[in-house]
């Protein structure tokens, strides 16, 4: 008599982003009771830009910088995932995994709970004086005259699974991480409830597939995927959000929440496979280089699709590390013209700015004419031909190192209320201070990992 | 030989974009396998740089995925500088996935059943 296989492992993801729907988690939460068994819910919630900015916050504040809507996001499933032993990893620390797990303690407290085992995820953040003596000259090899002058306000290191993992096989029942690798979410999971070794690479790659479905939440159950007439999604306003059943082999059935709306089909799983990715044959993470060129997928049920066929090679050797810095200054102005000839107003308008505007390098944009799919040089537009669009709105843009040049443009954009073409209405203008991103490798060794149990909690 | 129709490629394919930095991918996937080698033929590498050329890619790639019958395309530097330094209100390039699908390809008539879409 052959073993019964062990039971698959259920991860539910209740966020692909910092920003994503508060109301996600509660039916992922009762899917996950309801069927019983292991399971984890995942939070992703940091990109690029999300993380710099959470390092400016702490800056300002050391007991911020960590993700603006944890309360929304944890509190109303809590109290369910902690009765149902559904363990919580999320890199909702973002720039402060410390004083979100605190956080989370008086949350915790603060309802009445038994106090959570807290871990905090931390070495990925490679932002302070201590650090410049590994970054910079490593920055200045790999990047050149690109480094000359910037003014750094942080660094990160994409971590991988392995200290989730341990922080789980330690008791964890909230795993707060900052900038762990999106799919390393999962990852960390499934090494810990399979036991699986940090050199499996193909039950890692497996893993980190199923990780990358999930990690932009509703986008692999019909969010981000309908175009009516092509594409129809049933209930989009009421998009479930993913669960993984991953085998101990780390094949996965990608499945939603009940009762929701959104569609888990074969379509939508394939567009999220390829999402972000670049050869197919080679998915960096710092877990595992994952390989999906020969991988299949199949409709295994209603709102039921299994990925098979990824197969893992050695992790990189280096960790890709993000470095923010102060980017000068975004000026943005806006005005509208309507009714006939708009279009041709509006690119008057453009073409007064540009005059008034020596200096600045514009975008613009004639949005309802041509905007989004035009470049920043203005190559589409010039080598598009005016059109008669009745409905326009001249959207104009540049960044300057110098504040007092970016200020230029919302004022003379605000001037052609009485100095520009006729009938323009509707201005809109905002001056923001930009943040700019490069990015290097750092050896493996050099970015130590740890995780520590919060204090205060038995 | 029967003759083909031209038709938007979205009526052939679907997809999505992704960006990282100042790289964009692209997904075009057949909305059936019979559609697959009409896409392996017709969209290539040379064909999308010449569509995105306002971009002014430094380089396309095309990697083929038959059992999917998907393609990705790689477009380097396409994005201004990516999310944090393009002027563009889409500094993604979120909706570069729609600038590909629209482009023009020729489907023999025996196919046209399987086209999404209204004709």
């Amino acid at each position: 008599m052959t073993p019964s296989p062990p039971s698959p492992l259920l991860i539910g993801c209740a966020a692909g982003f910092s920003g994503d729907r508060v109301d996600a988690a509660g039916p992922v939460v009762d899917t996950l009771i309801a069927r019983g068994g292991p399971a984890f819910l995942i939070f992703e919630t940091l990109a690029e830009r999300t993380l710099a900015l959470a390092q400016l916050r702490r800056r300002a504040d050391p007991d911020a910088g960590f993700e603006p809507l944890l309360d929304d996001m944890l509190r109303p499933v809590l109290a369910r995932c902690l009765a149902h032993k559904i363990r919580i990893v999320s890199n909702f620390g973002a720039a402060n995994p410390l004083a979100a797990a605190r956080h989370i303690q008086a949350m915790a407290a603060g309802m009445g709970l038994p106090a959570p085992r807290i871990a905090v995820v931390a070495g990925d953040d490679l932002s302070g004086a201590q650090h410049e003596p590994l970054l910079d000259p490593l920055l200045r090899a790999q990047l050149g005259a690109a480094m000359d002058g910037i003014r750094k306000v942080s660094a990160n290191a994409y971590i991988g699974a392995e200290a989730i993992a341990a922080a789980l096989d330690a008791g964890a029942q909230i795993v707060v991480a900052g900038r762990v690798a999106d799919p390393s979410l999962t990852v960390g999971p499934a090494m810990s409830h399979f036991g699986w070794r940090a050199d499996d690479w193909d039950r890692l790659a497996r893993a980190t597939m199923a990780g990358h479905l999930l990690e932009c939440g509703a986008q692999v159950c019909g969010g981000y995927f309908a175009d009516p007439g092509y594409k129809e999604v049933p209930d989009l306003d009421a998009v479930g959000y993913p669960i993984a059943e991953i085998d101990s082999e780390g094949n996965c059935i990608i499945g939603k929440a009940a009762r929701t709306g959104g569609v888990v089909s074969l379509a939508g799983v394939k567009e999220q496979l390829l999402y972000e990715v670049h050869d197919p044959a080679a998915y960096l993470t710092p877990d595992v280089v994952a390989d999906i060129s020969a991988a299949r997928l199949s409709q295994a049920g209603p709102d039921r699709v299994a990925l098979s066929g990824v197969r893992g090679h050695a992790r990189p050797a280096s960790l890709k590390v993000n470095v923010c810095h102060e980017g000068g200054w975004l000026a943005e102005g806006e005005i509208s013209y309507a009714g006939p000839r708009a279009e041709a107003r509006a690119r008057l308008a453009a073409e007064v700015l540009r005059r008034r505007l020596p200096g600045l390098a514009l975008r613009v944009d004639l949005i309802g004419a041509l905007s989004i799919m035009g470049d920043d040089a203005g190559r589409l537009l010039a080598h598009t031909p005016a059109g008669d669009a009745r409905d326009v709105r001249l959207r104009v843009a540049a960044t300057h190192a110098d504040r007092a040049q970016a200020e230029r443009l919302p004022r003379e954009v605000t001037a052609l209320y009485c100095c520009g073409p006729a009938g323009g209405g509707g201005v809109r203008t905002s001056l923001t201070p930009r943040l700019n991103t490069l990015s290097c490798l750092v050896p493996r060794e050099a970015v130590p990992l740890r995780f520590e149990m919060l204090e205060g909690v038995q | 030989m029967s003759a083909g129709i031209t038709v938007p490629l979205y009526r052939a394919a679907h997809g999505r974009t992704g960006d990282k930095g100042n790289r964009s991918n692209i997904s075009v996937i057949a909305w059936h396998p019979d559609l697959y080698p009409v896409l392996l033929a017709q969209v290539t590498e040379a064909v999308v740089a010449r569509h995105f050329a306002h971009r002014r890619p430094a380089r396309v790639q095309r990697f083929e995925l038959p059992q999917l019958a998907a393609l990705n395309f790689v477009l380097d530097e396409v994005l201004d500088g990516g999310v944090n330094d393009a002027l563009n209100l889409d500094t993604h390039g979120k909706a570069l996935s729609f600038w590909l699908l629209d482009l023009p390809i020729e489907i023999p008539a025996a196919l046209a059943p399987l086209l999404a879409g209204p004709p």
